[in-house]
C-alpha cells in the first residue's frame, strides 16, 4: 500500500506542475490567483499522504486542516485585494 | 476495505487530472473557474473518503476515530470553502470589468429572455 | 441561547481537534471555548428562533444527498466536456441575470453555492435579489432557476 500512496502522490505532484503553467503564465493576475488556489488543494491531499507513508498521520492531518484554512483565507484576501485594480 | 479506499483514492486523481487538463485547456477565465471549483471539490471528497477508509481498515479505536472525523472534516470544510473562494474571485474578476469569452459578444443577457422589454 | 449552542459547537470541535479527554486539555478547552461563544455568539446565529430550526437541520441533511448526486454529475458534464476534442466549438458561455424569489441571506449563500456546484453554472454576483450566473451553455442555462431554488425555497420554509 506504501507503494500505492507514493505513486499517487507522484501522480500529484505532475499535477501541480502541470497547473503552475498557469500560475506563472496565466493571461490575467485571476488565473494567476485560481493557479495558486488550484496548487493549494492539492497541497492538503499531498500533507495527509505523506501522513500516510510517513505513519505520523496524527500530526500531517493537523498540518493539513491548518493549511486548508489558509488556503481558503488567502485566496478570500487576494480577491478582495484585486477589485478595481484592473484585470491585466 | 483495501481495494475499496484505491478505487476513491484512483477517482479522486482522475478528477483532479479532468480538472487540471480542463483548467489549461479551457479558452479563459471565467470557462476555467468552471474546472476548478467542481474539480476540486470532489476530488478532495473522493480522495478524503479514501484516505478515512484506509485509515479505519487498521481497527477501530478512539484515535483511529478522531483521526477519522479530521479527515472528513477537511473534506467538509473544503465543501464549503472552495465554492465560496470561487465566488469571491469571480466577483472580484466581474467587478474589475473582465469580460467573459463569448460566440455573440453578449457577455449578458437576462433570464427568462421575455422580461427583458420591461 | 445562541451563548450556550455556540459554546457546545466548540467544545465539541475541541474535543475531537485535540483528541485527548484528560482535565488539563479539556479545562482549558472550556476555559477558550467559553471566550471565544462570548465574543462571537452573535455571528454564527443571527435569528435566533428556538421553533422550527431543528426541522430546517433535517431539511438540510436531507438536502445532502441529492447535491452530492449533483456534484458527480457536474464533474461527468465538466469530464464530457475537457475531453472532447472540438471543445471550443461545444461550449456557449454566457452570464445570465435572473431574478430570485429566496430573501434569507442563508438561503441565499445555499442557493449560491449550490449553483456552483451543480453542471454548468458558476455563481458570479448576488445583487439586490439578482443573481449573476455563468453558465457555459444554452442548454445548462435553460435549466436555471429551476428546481433547486424550488428545493431551497421548501428547506427554510420561506413563506
Amino acid at each position: 500500500m506504501e507503494r500505492f500512496f507514493l505513486a499517487s502522490a507522484l501522480a500529484l505532484c505532475v499535477i501541480i506542475l502541470l497547473s503552475l503553467y498557469r500560475g506563472v503564465f496565466g493571461p490575467t493576475v485571476f488565473d494567476r490567483i485560481i493557479g495558486a488556489g488550484f496548487i493549494g488543494t492539492k497541497t492538503i491531499i499531498l500533507l495527509v499522504l505523506m501522513g500516510f507513508i510517513y505513519e505520523r498521520i496524527d500530526m500531517f492531518i493537523d498540518l493539513a486542516l491548518a493549511y486548508s484554512i489558509l488556503n481558503f483565507i488567502g485566496t478570500l484576501i487576494i480577491s478582495k485585494y484585486f477589485i478595481r485594480k484592473g484585470a491585466k | 476495505m483495501v481495494i475499496v479506499a484505491a478505487i476513491f483514492m484512483v477517482a479522486g486523481l482522475f478528477v483532479f487530472a479532468i480538472a487540471t487538463i480542463g483548467f489549461l485547456r479551457f479558452p479563459d477565465f471565467y470557462t476555467r473557474m468552471h474546472a476548478t471549483a467542481k474539480g476540486d471539490t470532489l476530488g478532495t471528497l473522493f480522495f478524503v473518503i479514501g484516505l478515512a477508509l484506509y485509515y479505519l481498515h487498521h481497527g477501530f479505536c478512539w484515535l483511529g476515530l478522531v483521526q477519522g472525523i479530521k479527515l472528513i472534516l477537511i473534506a467538509v470544510f473544503w465543501l464549503l470553502a472552495s465554492p465560496t473562494a470561487t465566488h469571491a474571485l469571480l466577483r472580484s474578476a466581474f467587478e474589475s470589468d473582465l469580460s467573459p469569452w463569448t460566440k455573440d459578444g453578449k457577455a449578458i443577457i437576462e433570464w427568462p429572455p421575455k422580461r427583458r422589454d420591461k | 441561547m445562541g451563548f450556550i449552542v455556540t459554546f457546545l459547537i466548540l467544545l465539541v470541535f475541541w474535543i475531537f481537534i485535540s483528541g485527548q479527554l484528560d482535565w488539563w486539555h479539556l479545562s482549558w478547552g472550556v476555559l477558550s471555548c467559553a471566550l471565544i461563544a462570548y465574543i462571537s455568539h452573535d455571528l454564527l446565529f443571527k435569528d435566533i428562533r428556538s421553533k422550527g430550526k431543528v426541522k430546517e437541520v433535517i431539511n438540510f441533511i436531507k438536502y445532502i444527498p441529492w447535491l452530492l448526486y449533483q456534484i458527480i454529475r457536474a464533474n461527468i458534464h465538466i469530464a464530457y466536456l475537457v475531453l472532447h476534442p472540438k471543445m471550443p466549438q461545444l461550449i456557449d458561455p454566457h452570464i445570465i441575470k435572473f431574478k430570485t424569489k429566496l430573501k434569507k441571506e442563508l438561503a441565499l449563500v445555499t442557493f449560491a453555492n449550490s449553483i456552483t456546484l451543480t453542471p454548468g453554472t458558476i455563481t458570479v454576483l448576488i445583487e439586490d435579489g439578482y443573481f449573476y450566473v455563468h453558465a457555459i451553455d444554452k442548454i445548462v442555462a435553460e435549466a436555471l432557476p429551476g428546481e433547486m431554488e424550488n428545493r431551497i425555497y421548501v428547506l427554510y420554509m420561506e413563506e
